[in-house]
């Protein structure tokens, strides 16, 4: 496996790496936006299964989103289930294949808006799992609409103005809550809008997959991910809108771990 | 295993864990409620999993996980809790997932929901309505083997009686064919060898294994709930030879109609009587046969008229079918209302065929 060096910013612009795609990549093709964060994020995840030695010993159970493309990609055992639904899916998965690894991998609106209630209840019964969120703050699949995480001001289709909290609420701080859980072993939010956010995910996602391996309980890392598509911004100006945006309202960190 | 005076809802946990359930999970709500805690009580003893999920929506997704792995699985419900049910049972059929879901409906209301269901896409859930306690028991074996043979989810149509009436019943293994192997199942030991597993119901396949699609995967999906209806209906006829009027009815409804046939017959009416034992496939060939040159089709069912849709489907003759049954609830242990009655059986049933009251009552006698 070629490890590309994501500590410090490109010398150079960006071009095709000979052996670039994980192992766990059957293609290195995708139908994703030009901009979109998703695919680096995933890309952590496949790294990490790769280094932990969990390549023939991993469950990809997916929800329903632009990510499912990565479902459809990767070289692991997976099941696309109903949106919001995957750590209801997970806990069946895990509870009787308990040895392996299990991932699920959820955006923001499968998560947070439709499936609050699946995921909060994995955690608090402490399911074994490593649940995954690529949180972009829209629903990105259905052409950028309002999710329970859109941040105030974000302008969508459903919010044309910006969210306002007097009209849609309050976006909901998925991390916060989960971390509160008894049964969560480990909680931390990344980010992939610079190569030392990329490292430093990267760092959250082994440490949350090593745990569950341990058996400590549920283990959850969010992931923030550009959609220029989505939030109607230029393309090269995702990076930075992330940081304005998601960033400012949600900051970054482990919010619970183990000593 | 020794002959014990047990529930309902007892023996059909000792049958699901004879059959080699492994998960089981559910929503607590009567009269499904005793099945969960005998399964929380007496699962985990088998080597099982059993989880007291947070709703039902939750309960069949945890189930539809555990079935994926190739583990035999159960949940249930009934009434509102089933329509809950119904996105994931939908999911299931079009993940070709086997699960036994156990409606202990609240009367016969679920027909509709159990038969049709509710969910999306094209397809269809074996549907088992026992008339008692023993038969639930064998049916709850058959529905794990049917769920697996077929890679549906299956439903057992039970209902309060059946939940809480105490038999004395020894539960014994049913013998089945052998199975096939389930390759399809997830256990992770496929990721990384360039040929890992999906399940998905659009079906595409990954790069290296691509599959057939949404069009030929639903369509194939289709022609095999074609065959389950061409090889799966059951059914029980009572006094058919020669009848001229015949009472179709399913589930423990079907015994109060049975007596009745039986003392009409006894008197010299031409009666008989018709059960269909799997509501989907309804047994729509024998129903032709068994109603053909009958005068009268009487359709007793506890709830406003849904199964008289599967009769007229079927009856040989539409202008003889009558509806004589009705919505019938009360807040009796049984919840059977004032229709699960040989006497009121026998009272609508005469008034149908144009005879007088009974000369002797029968059944129980209500104050």
């Amino acid at each position: 496996m070629t490890t590309i060096d994501t500590t410090s910013v490109p010398d150079q612009p960006s071009r095709q790496v000979v052996g670039f795609k994980p192992d766990l990549l059957q293609s290195g093709d995708h139908e994703l936006c030009p901009g979109c964060g998703h695919p680096v994020a995933w890309r952590l995840v496949l790294d990490v299964i790769a280094e932990l030695e969990l390549s023939n010993n991993s469950i990809l159970i997916a929800g329903h989103g632009c990510y499912t493309q990565m479902m459809k990609l990767s070289d692991l055992d997976s099941l696309q289930c109903l949106h919001g639904r995957a750590p209801a899916v997970a806990t069946g998965v895990k509870r009787m294949v308990p040895d392996a690894a299990v991932f699920t991998l959820q955006g923001d609106g499968d998560m947070v808006s439709e499936g609050l209630h699946e995921v909060l209840h994995a955690a608090a019964r402490g399911e074994r799992v490593t649940a995954l969120l690529f949180n972009n703050g829209v629903f990105g699949d259905t052409g950028g609409h309002l999710t329970a995480t859109t941040v105030i001001g974000q302008r969508t289709k459903t919010s044309l103005e910006g969210r306002e909290a007097e009209a849609h609420g309050y976006p909901i701080d998925v991390s916060k809550l989960i971390a509160q859980m008894e049964g969560t072993a480990y909680a931390a939010r990344g980010a992939v809008n610079t190569p030392g956010m990329v490292a430093r995910t990267k760092r959250m996602i082994r440490r949350a997959v090593e745990l569950q391996m341990a058996g400590a309980g549920f283990t959850f890392v969010e992931v923030l991910t550009m959609c220029p598509t989505g939030w109607f911004v230029p393309t090269p100006a995702g990076p930075e809108y992330l940081e304005e945006s998601m960033m400012e309202t949600f900051g970054i960190g482990e919010l619970k771990a183990p000593e | 295993m020794t002959r014990r005076l047990m529930q309902g809802s007892e023996a059909i946990a000792d049958a699901a864990i004879l059959s080699g359930c492994r998960f089981f999970t559910g929503y607590p709500m009567l009269p499904f409620t005793e099945l969960l805690e005998n399964m929380a009580r007496k699962l985990p003893a088998a080597g099982g999993v059993c989880i007291n999920a947070n709703s039902e929506i939750e309960a069949v997704n945890m189930a539809l996980g555990a079935a994926a792995t190739g583990a035999r699985a159960g949940t249930g419900s009934c009434g509102q809790g089933l329509a809950l049910m119904q996105e994931g049972i939908a999911e299931l059929a079009l993940n070709e997932l086997p699960l036994v879901v156990f409606n202990m409906a609240r009367g016969q209301q679920d027909y509709f929901q159990a038969t049709r269901g509710g969910g999306w896409g094209d397809y269809r859930t074996i549907t088992l309505a026992p008339k008692d306690v023993p038969e639930a028991v064998a049916h709850t074996q058959l529905l794990f083997d049917l769920a697996d043979r077929y890679r549906t989810p299956t439903i057992l149509y039970g209902d309060y009686v059946i939940a809480h009436s105490s038999v004395g019943i020894e539960v014994e293994r049913l013998d089945f064919d052998p199975l096939p192997a389930k390759d399809w199942a997830l256990d992770g030991s496929m990721s990384g060898t360039g040929e890992a597993r999906q399940i998905w119901t659009w079906a595409r396949g990954k790069p290296n294994t691509p599959g057939p699609g949404p069009n030929q995967s639903w369509q194939t999906i289709a022609e095999k709930y074609d065959e389950i209806a061409r090889v799966e209906p059951r059914f029980e006829a009572h006094c058919t030879e020669e009848a001229e009027i015949l009472v179709v009815s399913f589930g423990t409804t079907a015994i109060f109609v049975d007596r009745v046939v039986d003392e009409l017959r006894a008197e010299g009416v031409r009666i008989g009587s018709f059960r269909p034992i799997t509501l989907w496939p309804f047994p729509g060939e024998a129903l032709a046969q068994a109603t053909e040159g009958c005068a009268q089709v009487l359709v007793y069912e506890l709830n406003a008229g849904q199964m008289v849709d599967d009769v007229t489907m079927f009856a040989a003759d539409r202008s003889a079918i009558r509806s004589i049954g009705g919505v019938s609830q009360d807040n009796s242990g049984m919840r059977q209302g004032d229709l699960l009655n040989a006497e009121e059986v026998r009272t609508r049933v005469q008034q149908a065929i144009g005879q007088p009251g009974p000369a002797v009552p029968s059944g129980r006698t209500r104050s």
